[in-house]
């Protein structure tokens, strides 16, 4: 089904500051959490691509063909440096 | 959650506390307690560093921190583990991130702690943002380019 649905997503690190905002709704058709990242990334030039980043859907790492329900909370994560 | 808690992670804004933490591994049967301190570097490929900053997806970072000193204790004959890591401003000489274990026997205490500290930079969600003295500043590890490289895993022992 190619209805619409309501996702949030949260930014962080260099993806909040390429985005300039630290969360946003997002109206999309997008199928899989993939299919969104590269909407997103289109609409907003983020530079690193998917195979850079992982995603997490709810609140725990998905994988990228995680299909998208109205009302997910999505982060795309880019690649991490803690310690 | 109580000092009583056998794992202990955490995501902190203020200062690491040694001392307490240190506390949390002492266990009748613990005769070996191995600590790691990862401090902030005056410098990072070549460049003065000033200061830096963590940013952190708290809530994943929790769950992910927990399942990480849950597989340690999984993987090694452990008698407790807590982490702890920074977010916010830091400088140089801080303690960026806090690893200890406990364990009856030095062996398990010192390879649970190198696989802490492994695990936690490679997976939690937690970033570095470094300032340089140069006035320029960048996402560790976000380059489009050129991944830093991860530090050499040393050898086996060597007994000269």
């Amino acid at each position: 089904m190619a209805a619409g649905k309501r996702v949030t997503v949260e930014y962080f690190a260099v993806l909040r500051e390429q985005r300039a905002v630290a969360s946003e709704t997002v109206a999309t058709s997008a199928r899989t959490a993939r299919d969104l990242y590269e909407e997103l990334r289109q609409r907003h030039g983020f530079a690193l691509e998917a195979g850079r980043l992982r995603v997490a859907v709810n609140g725990d790492f998905a994988p990228w063909e995680r299909e998208l329900a109205d009302g997910d909370r999505l982060v795309f994560i880019p690649p991490v440096a803690g310690g | 959650m109580g000092s009583g808690e056998r794992l202990w992670f955490d995501v902190a804004g203020d200062a690491i506390d040694v001392a307490a933490l240190t506390r949390r591994l002492l266990a009748p049967a613990a005769g070996a307690v191995a600590t790691f301190e990862g401090r902030v570097r005056d410098h990072a490929a070549g460049k003065a560093v000033t200061s830096l900053a963590y940013e952190a997806y708290e809530e994943l970072a929790r769950r992910e921190g927990e399942r990480i000193l849950a597989e340690a204790a999984s993987r090694f004959a452990l008698e407790r583990a807590a982490c702890v890591h920074r977010v916010g401003q830091l400088r140089v000489g801080d303690c960026a991130v806090w690893v200890g274990v406990s364990a009856a026997h030095r062996g398990a205490a010192f390879a649970a702690c190198r696989y802490v500290i492994d695990e936690v930079k490679a997976r939690l969600p937690v970033w570095k943002h470094e300032r340089y003295a140069d006035g320029s500043a960048v996402w560790v590890n976000a380059s489009e380019v050129v991944p830093e490289q991860p530090e050499p895993v040393s050898p086996g022992p060597s007994r000269t």
